[in-house]
């Protein structure tokens, strides 16, 4: 009997440990354990024993049932190892296989909607609203209200873009500044007023540095006190926040222009010695960036203002030229060709909202 | 506006350094644009020809050996035919860079001789074109000495850029008044004593055209001897860049420049009987000095004799009745003209000359009679002569414009506190007239300053004096409070447009506003097309009615590079017609290739397919989304515009009103825009979007979260291939709309198996109870319904 027990249990552990796989081994199981398992069978036939030899088997055979039903569980237990093992192996990937770019990350804004959204991040801290107007213009927005003399050159074919005559007989022109929207705002609101107008301009022009569409920044202030030191002010709190520096030189220069009386230019202190690339806030270079004034007392009438009641500045600035001085695109004409190459290297991606508190640029 | 700083030391007495006077010029409104200090010409010096050898290896070269002052000879091959031993020439040291040549001098061997620098030619210096041989210099020149020194070439020249409301400043004389009143010097008196002259002058003059010409002066010098003028004279025109011709025109030149008083001279021996000045007639010429022949208009004013035009009135003399050196007869012209005549006629003509640049903006009035009174003077200095006296017609006495002027209009504009005397004192070193003291005065304006108006115009004069500089920057009063909304709901959806394509992989592009004629018809739609009247180029012409026809020329520009798959976007304007409510905010955008927002190209994992009219939907939903139209309350319609494929386009509305067009561009068009597909887009017109309604509270509405389970449940139909999917998905949901929170379609089908024209489209439908859980019943009794629903609205029945 025992012999035949320790003949079974080394069969049993030999089965067990040949056994491939789970299947395999619950069959093993099923012959030791099951009902008519061997080890059962053995089990069985303790009822027909004698007490004293139940007292001597009962363990021997009990013993034997759990070291098999403990061989099976750990054999059972290395099996499913192996098998994950082996269902891990055979899943397994190259990770550096390439992965799609997220869209968000793909798509690209353009400079010049970038640097609007800059510039209105930063007029609208100092209380500004963004104005907008028509990019087709009557002869009266355009120049008259703008106390443009008759026979200016800018009334020209020669600077400015004409439509042919409508219905009417009236030949309207594409706004060669964005100032016809200083009229126009005048017209809709009583002061105080503090806008900024970004939009399209045209003029007949194309060069490296001109196109026949561009792109304007326009600023106005009107009520009963703003003046040149004031705008001094503005001017030179905007074009610190753009270009992103804590100084900046500027010099407020006179000059002329029909809408402004007096009017002035300002230059930034530059350095531009190293080629592309243009950086504030150091250097011995003026790079002129605006024209300013103190709205003209014409303009004012024009707007139904009372010049003796109501005053206030204006300025306009080109934003494709703020854009290339920032970012150093070295032509303008690229800006309108829409080439992805372009787009994807100076265009910004669309998650980089420019904010005060977060900067304007990242 | 060039000048050098000695003609300015003419008219101004100072003791500034030539960087005081450029920085205070450009402070002061005279922007310098350059200053040409002509340090290049400092290496040279007089250097004295000690003996010339002939060179031992070239018949047409010398060897010469040059005295510099220096104390050494120095060995010197030249080829000049001139040169020789004894003369006084520019001698440049090796090293030394040549202005006429921009070459750097250095040391060379000229067929196996040495040779230590170089005696130059005038064209070397730049001084003429001379280039005959090397410069000689009297024998009493100081060798050693710094040739443009003593030759007086060492003048800087300043050129300032002017703004068009300066005509005072096309003169030497009036910078200089600038600069003395803004304390730079004092200005010298300009004053021109009258010049007697013998009996009337014999030409008389008739103003046909007196709105064009205000005043006509005319004199008669007779005996004059012309020839080339003063080398001091010649000198100053070549630094401001002009050409010497003969004495009589340098002097007329000079003036001009001077005291910014054109002139002209005839020889009056050319000149027949007397001189009308009228408008020209139609198609009548002139020969002008330029050589170039003019056919004018009677828009143009000119000056004839008996024999026809001589002169295009204040622009440029005829070549036929100029002064040359066989002149010994001249008359000379001083006349008004009208500004804006003479700009048209420049301008129409395409003649830009000094006189135009000065008649144009406006000359002195008062300062016609004296500038011919100077220029007879110097005519008689530099050429003799004996003149009549001055004919002047038309003049009227001049009047000047008085403004009245409270001071306190400097602080009110500027923030600069100036007192009243100070102001008036700047305004009275321009020459400006205050009539009385006080705070309030009216100030007579000169008559060299058309441009001052107003009281406006006062302060900037006197703010320039005063200084830019010392305007304090004052911060401008804040609102005390929080800055909030400043943008519209129209900007508001502009930037969220096209953030919203961004971010579905869209490359946002700048187009022109003006495309060609041709593919503006396109896109027209029958409606008169917007065209320039002086387009720049035949593709820039007319001005866009849709944002498409840029942007898929764009695509086809990029594939031509070799980008093929492309995802362009535009937030922009199109034209409709000429008045602002034309105008309108589109959102456009065009995909190509595989452009698609999930990855574009190929791919190991599988290519991604070509772009459709689903993509160009899901665009245009997302812009409207993302301008806060769920899309779920917007309605599709089939079709869209003819530019779209018939089949496969679509239309989004709200009622009657189209938000968005979209879909795979038509075939024809792709042929007529000579790019290949596939290609699709879309238009979102962003003011048809109706304003959000306002809301009393940011509060979001309440939400109640169902405790039982969410169920879903396939339904098929076969329906007719006309039956739209909304269709089938509308008449599902609302078979219990209380029940069923969403429907999908996750199949579409067509085969031979359903039968000729149909399909089928199989749809999930989500079940949300929310007051029990369903029974099969319940459930039986709400598929029921929902095929029914389908049954009756599409005639669709579930598939077996």
């Amino acid at each position: 009997m025992m012999n035949d027990l320790d003949q079974l249990e080394k069969q049993l552990l030999d089965e067990i440990a040949a056994a491939g796989d789970e299947a395999a081994l619950e069959a093993v199981r099923v012959s030791a354990l099951g009902k008519k398992g061997s080890i059962s069978e053995k089990l069985k036939m303790l009822g027909s024993m004698t007490p004293e030899e139940r007292q001597t088997m009962g363990p021997v055979i009990n013993g034997l049932k759990n070291r098999i039903t403990d061989a099976i569980t750990a054999r059972r237990t290395e099996l499913r190892e192996a098998a994950i093992a082996a269902r891990l192996e055979r899943e397994r990937v190259d990770v550096t296989l390439p992965v799609a770019k997220p869209a968000a990350e793909r798509g690209r804004i353009h400079p010049i909607s970038q640097v609007i959204d800059e510039i209105t991040a930063i007029f609208g801290d100092l209380g500004f609203e963004i104005a907008e107007g028509p990019d087709i213009e009557t002869d009266y927005y355009n120049f008259t209200a703008l106390n443009f003399p008759e026979g200016h050159p800018a009334r020209e074919m020669h600077d400015t873009f004409f439509l042919e005559p409508n219905a009417q007989g009236e030949r309207k022109l594409l706004r060669t500044h964005t100032s016809p929207v200083q009229i126009r705002t005048m017209e809709a609101k009583k002061p105080p007023i503090r806008i900024v107008i970004p939009g399209k301009t045209y003029r007949a022009d194309s060069d490296a540095t001109h196109t026949p569409m561009f792109h304007q920044l326009e600023g106005l202030v009107i009520d009963k006190t703003a003046n040149i030191a004031n705008m001094k002010w503005v001017l030179t709190e905007f074009c610190k926040a753009y270009f992103e520096v804590s100084s900046l030189n500027m010099r407020f220069r006179p000059s002329f222009f029909p809408f402004t009386e007096p009017s002035l230019e300002v230059d930034i202190q530059c350095d531009r010695s190293r080629p592309g690339e243009v950086r504030f806030g150091e250097g011995n270079d003026w790079m002129e960036i605006l024209g300013c004034g103190m709205v003209h007392p014409n303009v004012l009438r024009y707007g139904g203002l009372d010049p003796d009641e109501y005053q206030g500045f204006a300025w306009g600035m080109g934003i494709d030229r703020i854009a290339m001085l920032k970012y150093g695109m070295p032509d303008l004409r690229a800006f309108f060709d829409a080439d992805v190459r372009w787009l994807e290297h100076y265009g910004f991606r669309p998650l980089d909202l420019p904010t005060l508190f977060g900067g304007l640029s990242s | 506006m060039k000048f050098t700083l000695s003609w300015l030391k003419d008219h101004l007495d100072t003791d500034a350094s030539l960087d005081q006077i450029v920085e205070t010029l450009t402070m002061i409104g005279l922007e310098v644009e350059s200053v040409d200090d002509k340090s290049q010409l400092k290496p040279f010096v007089i250097a004295k020809v000690v003996s010339a050898e002939q060179h031992p290896d070239a018949d047409r070269l010398r060897v010469l050996r040059v005295d510099d002052g220096s104390g050494q000879l120095i060995q010197v091959v030249c080829g000049a035919p001139n040169a020789r031993a004894g003369l006084i020439g520019a001698f440049a040291k090796p090293g030394t860079y040549i202005p006429g040549t921009g070459i750097t001098l250095s040391v060379g061997k000229i067929r196996g001789v040495e040779s230590h620098g170089m005696m130059c030619s005038e064209r070397e210096l730049q001084l003429s074109d001379e280039h005959n041989g090397i410069i000689e210099l009297p024998e009493d020149a100081p060798v050693g000495q710094s040739f443009a020194e003593w030759a007086k070439l060492d003048d800087p020249v300043i050129e300032i850029g002017l703004t068009p409301n300066r005509p005072d400043c096309t003169s030497v004389h009036g910078i200089a008044r600038d600069l003395a009143a803004a304390g730079l010097g004092k200005l010298k008196d300009g004053t021109v004593a009258p010049v007697p002259g013998k009996g009337v002058c014999p030409v008389d003059v008739v103003i046909e055209a007196p709105e064009l010409c205000p005043g006509f002066g005319l004199r008669l010098v007779r005996g004059v001897k012309n020839g080339p003028s003063p080398k001091w004279l010649q000198q100053r025109l070549i630094a401001i860049g002009l050409r010497p011709i003969n004495a009589l025109v340098d002097i007329t030149n000079y003036i001009t420049f001077d005291r910014g008083r054109p002139l002209h001279v005839f020889d009056a021996a050319k000149v027949a009987g007397n001189l009308v000045i009228r408008r020209a007639k139609d198609g009548e010429k002139i020969l002008a000095l330029d050589g170039r022949e003019y056919a004018l208009t009677p828009e143009n004013c000119v000056i004839a004799d008996e024999k026809g035009v001589e002169s295009i009135a204040g622009i440029m003399g005829g070549e036929l009745s100029g002064c040359d050196e066989s002149t010994t007869d001249v008359l000379i012209e001083s006349a008004l003209w009208s500004p804006l005549n003479i700009a048209r006629t420049g301008r129409d003509l395409g003649i830009i000359t000094d006189a135009r640049y000065r008649f144009e903006r406006g000359v002195d009035p008062e300062f016609a009679i004296p500038g011919l009174e100077l220029a007879t003077k110097m005519v008689l200095n530099l050429c003799g002569g004996e003149p009549t006296e001055i004919r002047a017609v038309g003049f009227k006495p001049f009047e000047p414009k008085v403004v009245k002027f409270p001071a306190s209009e400097v602080k009110r504009l500027t923030g600069l506190d100036v007192p009243a005397e100070e102001s008036h004192a700047i305004l009275k070193r321009l020459g400006f007239e205050p009539l009385g003291e006080g705070e309030v005065v009216d100030v007579k304006v000169p008559s060299w300053r058309p441009d001052v108006d107003g009281k406006a115009d006062l302060v900037e004069e006197v703010m320039r004096i005063h200084g830019v500089n010392r305007i304090e920057p004052q911060p401008m009063i804040s609102k005390d409070s929080v800055s909030g909304k400043i943008l519209t709901t129209a900007q508001i959806r502009t930037r969220m447009a096209r953030r919203a394509l961004a971010v579905r992989g869209m490359m946002e592009a700048v187009t022109w506003s003006f495309i060609s004629e041709p593919q503006a018809r396109l896109f027209a739609e029958n409606r008169p097309l917007i065209k320039l009247a002086n387009p720049i180029a035949a593709d820039l012409s007319t001005m866009r009615p849709s944002l498409l026809p840029g942007l898929i020329a764009a695509a086809k520009r990029n594939g031509d590079r070799g980008f093929r798959d492309v995802a362009l976007c535009e937030v922009a304007a199109t034209y409709e017609g000429d008045r602002p409510e034309d105008q309108r905010r589109v959102a456009a955008g065009v995909r190509r290739g595989t452009a698609r927002p999930e990855g574009q190209g190929r791919s190991w994992s599988g290519n991604v397919a070509p772009v459709d009219v689903f993509i160009a939907k899901a665009d245009a939903l997302a812009v409207l989304e993302a301008c806060g139209v769920p899309a779920e309350r917007v309605q599709i319609e089939a079709g869209g515009p003819s530019w779209y494929h018939p089949g496969r386009s679509g239309t989004l509305k709200m009622g009657p009103m189209v938000l968005a067009t979209f879909g795979e561009f038509h075939p024809k068009l792709l042929e007529e825009m000579d790019v290949t597909g596939p290609i699709c887009g879309f238009e979102v017109f962003l003011d048809a979007i109706p304003e959000p309604k306002a809301r009393p509270t940011r509060t979001k509405p309440r939400l109640d979260l169902s405790p039982f389970q969410a169920v879903t449940r396939d339904f098929a139909f076969v329906v007719n291939r006309k039956v739209q999917a909304a269709t089938v998905m509308r008449a599902a949901a609302a078979a219990d709309k209380k029940l069923i929170t969403g429907v999908t379609v996750f199949d579409v089908f067509e085969g031979e198996a359903l039968g000729a024209g149909k399909k089928s489209i199989a749809i999930e439908v989500t079940v949300q109870p929310t007051d029990k859980t369903l029974t099969d019943e319940d459930f039986e009794a709400l598929s029921k319904r929902i095929v029914d629903n389908v049954a009756k609205q599409t005639g669709g029945v579930l598939r077996a």
